[in-house]
């Protein structure tokens, strides 16, 4: 490899960036879809009575147990057979964003049943009722306390973005893959480089959350994992 | 008419009764202390009061509204009666001042404003003005109790109750603590305190309850009890408890 | 809407079951010697400043910030630039071993250092090298330790063996998820063949967090901890 080749690459940078332009744009859906679908089966898993904290024990089981290639192909291949057609930009979103949903879900719940039931007591002594209670005492300790947590599933789920390739997503291995068959020689450095901006965007990510978790720091309210 | 009474409360745990059949009443503006040795209830009975813990046979009036009616709003309810815990239970999360005014933005629906201006004389009510924008764990634990008491009252309360205020505490910052609840009985507060401070029993209390074994042994004023109790078993109780923690308070 | 599921599809299902265990049993075994090696480094390779200790994090660093993908590619296509040539079979369960040593590496790291620091004080106490410390004393505990992490991995790797037929669809690539792929591409019943793939992993899946439940269950010692996972 000499300095051509980087020369090349770098005149790839701008198709490549795009492609990881579509990973993060995925990456922000998933993390959304996942939050909010997290939270509430959480919630669920924690508050609900059986019947619906069952089920939705269930729901995170199955998700965490499936391979996300196996959840990509269902949803992209599989669904348009029972009459739902998905772009499969949206495929990658649901599923990767559901799977995401059943850890955001683990980790809320952690963080929920970490909480001292004296804080509810006293919510419920002030007149507050149930809803009141976990919505402006419960919650906002646990989603603190959840921060570290989130951002392992941050780093992870990042990664996995890539996996929407299978499906034929045009994300930056997609990019990457386009690249080689025009320039059979560039396929190692345009690998190491698309290796170089995941680790780039997994620190800058990372850190992000981290200056979040400094900001949001309360005294007193630590994780005490 | 009485503002609080009690009739016939029951509560059983597993297989453990707690609560075996305890009335009592109180008049608008009375003290009640309630001792007895730990486990015999008495932190059940204050829980039954506002259904922190829900009875399982027996009634609760506050004034005319039934506490233990099936259909009774019990948030609208627990709004009227303060509670402070032993180990005060303030939000972690939220500053003394926000502790203070979450129940008024959020049960009372008060404006902003409002809710501010009361939560802040609240906390100067109990000396800590000056902390309101201090969290739980930047408090020492009297200060946190003190704060809890702020909560209760912000919320314009016809009872309190305290489930042993200070028993949490070191010994150094009970003192503190046993100030804002003088204060607040000679104020004409209607309160029931569960504790050990025979110091603060004695000059505060209208009566003393002595519960024992999930029922009430005795109850009358503090001289009666003190000197001449009726069941030999109060006698006993109180000398062992001045003894642990001296008359003083 | 019609569903079909076919029985003759099970015992090929059942074969591609075999690979992914194999996978996943190598790949994990692999990376255990690899992670510990590592993770030993971390730990005593010197320092900051040891180069060794600087290259065993680096490896660590790396691989667990870059997707597992990337480096099945670059394993795939990227060497043979360079004439490492290797299957599909083997570039998988290179990258897959590989991923999983640097995350074992951290779960290793951890364990040592929650063993707790008495330990090794009265080692040398008694006379051991530092060598023998940490063979006799500080390893056996460590290793119980790190139970519970490497169940979590072993759990993960089983679903990510699922990504070695991304490379190339041919016979030696065919895991569970490969036969289903491969049965789905003929008959288009793309949903009922991927539900009873999903099912499938889902049944792997509980087995093995049921039998590692066992092994942690049989290895314990009491007073000896599993270390928080945090929340």
């Amino acid at each position: 490899m000499d300095l051509g080749v980087w020369a090349q690459v770098g005149s790839y940078l701008p198709v490549l960036l795009q492609g990881l332009l579509v990973n993060v744009e995925l990456l922000l859906g998933l993390l959304a879809l996942g939050f909010a679908i997290g939270v509430v089966a959480a919630l669920l898993e924690v508050y609900a009575p059986r019947p619906l904290g069952f089920l939705a024990s269930a729901y995170t089981w199955f998700f965490r147990g499936v391979p996300e290639i196996v959840l990509l192909f269902l949803f992209y291949f599989g669904l348009p057979q029972i009459g739902l057609r998905l772009s499969a930009f949206l495929a990658a979103v649901l599923a990767l964003g559901f799977r995401s949903s059943a850890y955001q879900a683990q980790i809320f719940r952690g963080a929920l049943l970490s909480i001292p039931t004296g804080q509810m007591m006293a919510a419920r002594a002030l007149g507050l009722s149930r809803l009141g209670a976990i919505r402006h005492i419960v919650l906002p300790q646990a989603l603190r306390l959840s921060l570290a947590g989130w951002s392992n599933e941050f780093s992870s789920v990042l990664k996995d973005t890539t996996l929407a390739w299978g499906i034929g997503v045009v994300e930056v291995m997609r990019q990457a893959t386009y690249i080689r068959a025009r320039n059979f020689t560039l396929t190692l450095p345009i690998y190491l480089t698309v290796a170089f901006l995941f680790l780039v965007l997994t620190y800058a990510g990372n850190f992000a959350i981290g200056m979040a978790e400094k900001r949001l720091r309360i005294p007193g309210l630590e994780g005490r994992g | 008419m009485a503002l609080l009474r009690v009739e016939d409360l029951h509560k059983r745990y597993g297989h453990e009764e707690v609560l075996k059949g305890v009335s009592l009443t109180l008049a608008a503006g009375e003290t009640k202390v309630v001792i007895g040795p730990s486990g015999t209830g008495k932190s059940t009975l204050l829980r039954c009061i506002n259904r922190l813990t829900e009875p399982d046979r027996g009634r609760v009036w506050l004034g005319d509204l039934e506490v233990t009616a099936r259909r009774a709003d019990l948030n609208k309810i627990r709004a009227q009666i303060g509670f402070v815990f032993q180990d005060f239970n303030l939000f972690t999360h939220l500053t003394a001042l926000d502790n203070v005014r979450l129940g008024l933005l959020k049960v009372r629906g008060m404006g902003r404003r409002e809710a501010t201006e009361r939560a802040m004389a609240e906390l100067e009510r109990v000396g800590l003005k000056a902390k309101a924008s201090a969290y739980p764990a930047q408090l020492s634990g009297g200060q946190q109790q003190r704060v809890s008491i702020a909560r209760a009252l912000a919320m314009d309360p016809k009872l309190m109750l305290f489930d042993e205020p200070t028993s949490a505490l070191d010994p150094e910052l009970i003192g503190e603590v046993l100030a804002v609840m003088i204060q607040l009985a000679k104020e004409g507060m209607t309160m029931i305190v569960v504790t050990h401070e025979m110091g603060f029993a004695r000059s505060v209390a209208d009566e003393i309850v002595f519960m024992e074994g999930g029922v009430i042994v005795e109850q009358g004023p503090p001289e009666v009890l003190f000197r001449s109790p009726k069941v030999p078993r109060t006698g006993e109780f109180l000398r062992k408890i001045s003894e642990l923690y001296g008359e003083a308070g | 809407m019609n569903l079909v599921f076919d029985p003759s599809w099970l015992p090929r299902l059942a074969q591609g079951i075999s690979l992914t265990l194999q996978l996943t049993v190598y790949c994990m075994a692999l990376g255990a010697g690899l992670g510990m090696v590592l993770g030993l480094v971390r730990v005593y390779g010197g320092g900051k400043f040891s180069p060794l200790y600087w290259l065993a994090s680096a490896y660590v660093h790396f691989f667990r910030g870059t997707p597992l993908l990337v480096q099945l590619l670059t394993i795939y296509y990227g060497l043979p630039t360079m004439g490492i040539v290797l299957g599909p079979f083997q570039a998988g369960l290179v990258a897959m071993a590989l991923n999983t040593a640097a995350y074992q590496a951290e779960y290793f790291r951890g364990a040592i250092q929650s063993v707790k620091a008495g330990q090794m004080l009265a080692a040398r106490a008694v006379g051991m090298s530092r060598t023998q410390a940490v063979r006799h004393v500080i390893l056996p505990q460590a290793l119980r330790l790190v139970i519970p992490p490497w169940s979590n991995e072993l759990v993960y790797m089983l679903k990510y063996s699922s990504i070695v037929s991304m490379t190339a669809l041919r016979p030696e690539t065919w895991d569970l998820f490969g036969v289903g792929r491969q049965i789905a591409s003929r008959n288009f019943r793309y949903f009922e063949v991927y539900t009873l793939v999903a099912l499938f992993y889902l049944a792997l899946v509980l087995l093995l967090t049921l039998a590692l439940r066992w092994v942690e269950k049989r290895v314990r010692v009491p007073g000896l901890g599993t270390p928080g996972r945090g929340i």
